[in-house]
């Protein structure tokens, strides 16, 4: 500065008003960079066309023999309905301690589901049929004691991939490189043999 | 920067004025001092190049038939590979180029390894290459999602899903980057931008910023020492020879012999016994049909090794997430004074050759099912990766520190 003290042609320079031009200068612009960028990122969203694909999946429960799993589609997930028989049913709680997560406590599903037998009715087991390890689709071994997946096993699914085994509530077995429960969509019952899988009961507790 | 080319007059004087050829031909090539005493080792960098170039070419011609999308991938890639003349050579040899890319990139790496080259002052050249290495692996991932055949379908699930076990943000993000409730449509046209315009942008800008950064510093050798530091009277290093004519010609006998094998693959085995290109992909995506076992082409076993060897998913992904961001650190965690394992102790020896050995023995883990002794060998092997980085300072540090030679070891021939 003291160099260009001694030619009077240049004026002094105010340093902290430099300084503070310099800085609101760049921060507008990086707040106008980053507000830029939230259209691109935001584009990456599911579409419209996508969301409405996600609309509701109806099944007629009366199709399902106790004992037997037919597989509907939502949000191109696939999704498992179980009739569970009350035999399958009474072996529910005999292994609980195999499990990792027996109560549900850090899994995801709707709170309505969050019981023993993972459902809002006990006879109708509604999962999402992706594991909840790396998304593979868990086989159904229904068979109890069927030594291929493992000692004394009380029947459920077995996932390919992975290794990864479940209950017919869906929990995981120690063991199992996923660490959570199988998912439940939310899913509600407008008539006695109508599932509705995306559409929470209503607040009057018609199931 | 060396000598400034005088102007002769004519084109070439009138050209340099205005564009700095000759310039740069003497910075860059004739001018650029590399240590002679390189050896085969030092193939595979100029070789990665080659290949680059080559995906880029073969690249361009399959874009020209490809259709992105869920309904269309399948149908335009056995269209182009059956239908349209010499597409079924070139469509190969994009794919086969990938799993040769990845095997002179490890080559490259192993170099890297051996003669401590990511050491100080080259740390940010490792570091770049490393961003390279992580570039190309999207780069690849995606490019054989493309296709839409089961195995990219498959492959794509497990890998968008290890995003989901972030924890607070995974399932967002998971359809964030799927753009649906699943791979679709959405999944498959992004994947194509980002496969043919943003990542090849991103690896080619990368790649120049390797070479600005190797220039700044200069090649290491076998031997590990600096060349620059014995300088001769005209001020060019004694162990030094022009990187132009000597190494242009050296890389022209790699280029042969590396086109040959290439060749060879490709003409007679392009799936390489179902390594290159896995089996299951040569049938269209199913989404209600898992393969019997899922398994990542070669190149990124290693790392699925580790994922499936942990019993719990979110560590599971963050010790595969870790088990490739150690790289990073390598130029830190080596404490030796010395760079090349020429002039390093035993430990040290014992040590790098037990992390090749492992990185090996868990890429061929990776290909296998995940049950029984798989499963032990992936959790012993796994230990023993990390064990590695672990161990790296302190055998570093104890017995890399010898004395090392006045001038680079050389056979005249």
């Amino acid at each position: 500065m003291s160099d260009h003290a001694a030619d009077d042609t240049v004026p002094e320079v105010d340093e902290s008003r430099r300084k503070f031009l310099i800085a609101a200068t760049a921060g507008t612009g990086a707040v106008g960079a980053v507000l830029t960028a939230v259209p691109f990122v935001a584009s990456w969203n599911p579409s419209e066309s996508a969301r409405a694909a996600g609309l509701p999946t109806e099944v007629d429960l009366s199709r399902i023999e106790p004992g037997q799993m037919i597989t509907s589609f939502w949000r191109k997930q696939q999704i498992y309905v179980v009739r569970r028989t009350p035999e399958m049913l009474t072996s529910l709680p005999n292994h609980d301690g195999e499990l990792k997560d027996p109560e549900s406590k850090d899994s995801e599903q709707p709170g309505y589901t969050k019981n023993a037998q993972r459902s809002l009715r006990s006879d109708v087991l509604v999962l999402i049929g992706t594991c909840t390890h790396l998304g593979c689709l868990p086989k159904t071994r229904f068979t109890p004691n069927d030594a291929t997946v493992m000692a004394n096993w009380p029947g459920g699914f077995f996932c390919p991939c992975h290794g990864s085994k479940f209950d017919l509530a869906g929990r995981v077995f120690k063991g199992s490189p996923a660490s959570l429960n199988l998912k439940i969509p939310p899913y509600s019952f407008p008539s006695e043999n109508k599932l509705v899988i995306g559409v929470d009961p209503d607040a009057k507790g018609n199931a | 920067m060396s000598a400034v080319i005088e102007s002769k007059g004519g084109f070439r004087a009138w050209l340099n004025k205005r564009l700095p050829v000759d310039q740069f031909v003497a910075d860059q090539l004739t001018g650029y001092y590399a240590p002679k005493n390189f050896n085969v080792w030092y193939f595979f960098g100029s070789l990665a190049l080659l290949v680059f170039v080559m995906q880029i070419v073969t690249g361009i011609f399959v874009t020209m038939h490809f259709k992105p999308g869920e309904a269309t991938a399948w149908d335009s890639v056995q269209k182009m590979v059956r239908e349209v003349p010499y597409m079924g050579i070139i469509q190969p040899m994009h794919a086969v180029g990938a799993s040769f890319f990845f095997i002179v990139v490890y080559l490259h790496m192993a170099r890297a390894f051996l003669y401590g080259s990511y050491k100080a002052p080259r740390e940010l050249l490792w570091v770049i290459g490393m961003l390279i290495y992580l570039a190309l692996m999207a780069e690849a991932f995606m490019g054989y999602v493309l296709p839409n055949g089961n195995m990219s379908y498959w492959g794509a699930q497990v890998i968008i899903n290890l995003f989901g076990t972030i924890p607070g943000i995974g399932p967002g993000l998971v359809e964030w980057i799927r753009g649906d409730y699943g791979i679709g449509d959405a999944t498959l046209n992004r994947f194509f931008s980002l496969h043919v315009v943003a990542l090849p942008f991103i690896i080619a800008l990368l790649v120049g910023l390797h070479l600005v950064a190797l220039r700044q510093v200069g090649s290491n050798n076998p031997d590990g020492i600096e060349i620059k530091e014995k300088l001769g009277k005209d001020g060019k290093p004694l162990d030094g020879i022009p990187f132009h004519p000597y190494y242009t010609l050296k890389d022209i006998v790699g280029v042969g012999l590396f086109l040959t094998l290439f060749a060879i693959v490709l003409f007679f085995i392009p799936t390489f016994f179902g390594y290159f290109m896995e089996a299951p992909n040569f049938e269209p995506a199913n989404p209600v049909s898992t393969p019997e076992h899922i398994a990542p082409v070669w190149y990124f076993t290693p790392y699925y090794a580790i994922l499936r060897a942990v019993p719990d998913q979110k560590m599971g992904a963050l010790l595969m997430a870790l088990s490739v961001a150690a790289f990073l650190f390598v130029p830190w965690l080596d404490r030796a004074k010395n760079k090349s394992i020429r002039y390093r102790g035993l430990a040290s020896k014992l040590l790098l050759g037990m992390f090749f050995i492992t990185f090996l023995v868990l890429m061929w883990l990776g290909l296998k099912p995940a049950e029984g002794l798989y499963v032990m060998l992936a959790r012993i092997f796994t230990a023993l990766y990390f064990a590695f980085f672990v161990l790296l300072p302190f055998v570093s540090k104890a017995d890399g520190n010898g004395p090392v030679p006045e001038r680079v070891t050389y056979h005249a021939h």
